[in-house]
């Protein structure tokens, strides 16, 4: 790995006030001509957080909260509307120069969801490996470079010799560990996955969640990783943030978090995994649905399924701010009127 | 109690250029009436097929090449399919996954409710119509009487997903088959439909096939749960006993890799490998190259659900002092039940 003169420990990207917007507006003429206004929609609403290196934050949600255009935004797959993304103490945004662009590109690479869309089917697997090698132009086509992709094969825990294979002839959780082998092939410090096992059966997904931990050890790798699975979140994140239409709620390490939830949603997300060891434990009773993301609601946006609200939470929006070791964003909390609950006891837990 | 529904060494094949696959081999089970019994496995374990092979809606090329389906002790599976189509919505309801694509876009859900209610049950349109809306006041949709006349792109997925099983319940079937009916859903969302298929299966005695791959909403919803692998049941008990005490290597590592809030682990155990493709599951116990117990019999003779504990497993582990081949009776109501 470059040195980059950054040690463990030290924030590797920090987000800050990030939004983005996107136009879902009818057409030009059907505007014109029904009376309509502009729409747009608020994906990401003033979203901020810190990474630090060696460390793997994970943002949990439901359908729709931004907590993939968060990811995409961070890889420069959209254009933020607005906040910066600072990685390695560089403003993505100040970047003006290709070249220093794509240095800046070979040191984060992405996991997708399905292994099933984000492999070309006429690509060989040596092919699709070598690609992020090639197009950074870190090797030359050769035999150094055959090596390099039968060590990253057996980094995932592939034969060297799939590589003359076509993606069709694996399973997915094989295409998972080709997606890996890719992600890592140029040497990147940071990896954001967005749901990279919710496409996997419960045993594969545990096969690769090991797989990216050892690999994590081994090559001193960073995460941001997304997932709506609050169960996969607890096993392999040091922090979690959990997102709700566009914004950031809670933001605590694991354990603070699962032990006490603060914010009512981060508490009836909780309460709403199926609880495979039937304790028998006191359900958050789960009303309502998400509100429609192009009209929600004023204050803070948990309100009208919130059992706590009051007026205030409907008039005014709630920053996110430090309480006892976490950070959350409600009146409630911070003025004392929603009461704290302890959330899910590890001894709770089955053998 | 004699069961609803009895499933007797069913046997699904696919005839394909490159020969027969077995999709669903030798299951066999039980439903109670007012059961909920819970079908869980891995993609391609087959969970899916028994439940399309029961509801005689599998597509060719498969077909139900042996075994027995009984409905109150009536048999299904070989019935014309004009005779079969009275039986589905009436006897049976059907619950599938994605609940968009199981709604019609073109029509309002008041007249696919009125549609399906009045094929099954004699009912003068106005009848149906409130019997229509009294279906969606039960599965919790506000203001039924605006919202039957609305289209199903007008509503969200987990109201949609209960207009579906209103759908289902319109002619009131003492069996729904619930192919993944959370699994499209968000957590809230998902917690939501969970409780309701609860509550209708207590209220009206309703029993429920339940198959899904989530071994949380096995636990909250099931009595009894059978676990597939390779088109064959592995093992099958009351659910507390197959979650908490396992009997087939599988199921432990089954429930072993699923990661829980709140556990701390380094790593998760997992299991090694992953299911044979069906052209290609090996001789004996489908389970024998993957197994952390695998014994020379496993590879040579394949086991049939013998009594363990509370339950049954397929494994020669639970061989009666590894007896002579075939000699324990391996399937009987009683051991079912127990």
């Amino acid at each position: 790995m470059p040195d980059t003169g950054l040690k463990q420990g030290t924030v590797l990207l920090e987000v800050k006030d990030l939004v983005k917007d996107f136009d879902v507006s009818r057409p030009w003429l059907n505007r014109v001509i029904e009376g309509t206004q502009r729409q747009i929609l608020r994906a990401v609403d003033g979203v901020s957080f810190a990474i630090n290196r060696g460390e793997t934050l994970s943002l949990v949600g439901e359908s729709g909260c931004g907590k993939s255009t968060v990811a995409r935004l961070i890889c420069g797959l959209y254009a933020p509307s607005a906040g910066s993304i600072v990685f390695g103490g560089k403003d993505l945004a100040t970047i003006g120069q290709r070249s220093e662009m794509l240095t800046m590109r070979r040191r984060f690479q992405m996991i997708f969801q399905d292994p099933y869309a984000s492999l070309n089917p006429r690509w060989r697997v040596d092919s699709i490996v070598a690609e992020p090698i090639l197009s950074h132009d870190l090797m030359k086509k050769g035999e150094p470079l055959d090596k390099r992709v039968g060590e990253l094969l057996s980094d995932v825990g592939l034969s060297p010799l799939d590589r003359e294979k076509y993606p069709h002839e694996f399973s997915g959780g094989q295409r998972q560990r080709i997606s890996i082998a890719r992600a890592l092939s140029s040497n990147p410090e940071f990896l954001v996955c967005d749901e990279p096992t919710s496409a996997l059966d419960v045993s594969v997904q545990a096969q690769i969640l090991n797989l990216m931990k050892d690999l994590q050890r081994e090559h001193g790798l960073t995460y941001l990783f997304i997932s709506h699975n609050l169960a996969v979140v607890s096993h392999i994140s040091n922090r979690v943030g959990v997102m709700y239409l566009g914004r950031i709620v809670e933001i605590a390490d694991t354990k603070t978090l699962f032990k006490r939830p603060l914010h009512p949603y981060t508490r009836m997300l909780q309460s709403a995994i199926p609880d495979i060891t039937m304790s028998g434990k006191p359900r958050t009773p789960v009303a309502g649905e998400v509100p429609n993301p192009l009209d929600p609601p004023t204050g803070c946006t948990f309100n009208p399924r919130c059992p706590h609200a009051r007026e205030k939470c409907r008039v005014e929006r709630p920053p996110l701010l430090p309480f006892e070791g976490a950070e959350v964003a409600c009146h409630g909390i911070h003025e004392g009127w929603v009461p704290i609950v302890p959330g899910i006891e590890p001894s709770q837990i089955n053998a | 109690m004699s069961a609803l529904l009895e499933v007797r060494n069913l046997r699904v094949e696919f005839n394909t250029r490159r020969g027969t696959l077995v999709a669903i081999d030798d299951v066999s089970f039980d439903i109670a009436p007012g059961e909920v019994l819970g079908v869980v496995g891995e993609s391609g374990a087959g969970k899916s097929i028994t439940g399309t092979a029961i509801i005689g809606l599998l597509e060719r090329p498969g077909r139900v090449a042996g075994g027995e389906i009984r409905m109150e002790g009536k048999r299904i599976d070989n019935l014309p399919p004009e005779q079969m189509r009275k039986i589905r919505g009436r006897h049976i309801g059907a619950i599938f996954q994605d609940p968009l694509t199981s709604l019609n876009p073109l029509y309002t859900i008041g007249t696919q409710l009125i549609e399906t209610i009045q094929t099954h049950i004699p009912m003068s349109g106005a009848d149906a119509r409130k019997r229509a809306i009294e279906l969606l006041g039960e599965v919790g949709i506000p203001a039924p009487e605006r919202r039957i006349d609305h289209y199903p792109h007008q509503f969200s997925g987990g109201m949609r997903q209960r207009v579906v099983i209103a759908l289902a319940l319109c002619a009131n079937p003492k069996l729904i088959i619930a192919d993944e009916p959370t699994t499209a859903l968000d957590v809230s969302i998902q917690a939501q439909i969970i409780t309701l298929l609860k509550r209708l299966c207590r209220d009206n005695g309703t029993a429920i096939m339940l198959v899904t791959h989530d071994m949380g909403v096995i636990a909250e919803t099931a009595d009894r749960v059978a676990v597939m692998y390779a088109g064959r049941v592995v093992e099958i008990g009351p659910v507390q006993e197959v979650i908490h005490n396992p009997q087939h290597p599988y199921t432990t590592g089954l429930m072993g890799s699923i990661p829980a809030v709140g556990q701390e682990l380094e790593r998760l155990p997992q299991i090694e490998g992953s299911m044979p493709r069906l052209n290609a599951i090996p001789a004996g116990c489908p389970f024998n190259p993957r197994c952390p117990r695998v014994f020379d019999r496993c590879k040579v003779e394949r086991p049939n659900l013998l009594p363990a504990d509370n339950s049954l497993a397929a494994c020669w582990l639970h061989a009666p002092e590894m007896a002579a081949p075939g000699a324990p009776k391996d399937w009987s109501d009683g051991a079912v039940h127990a």
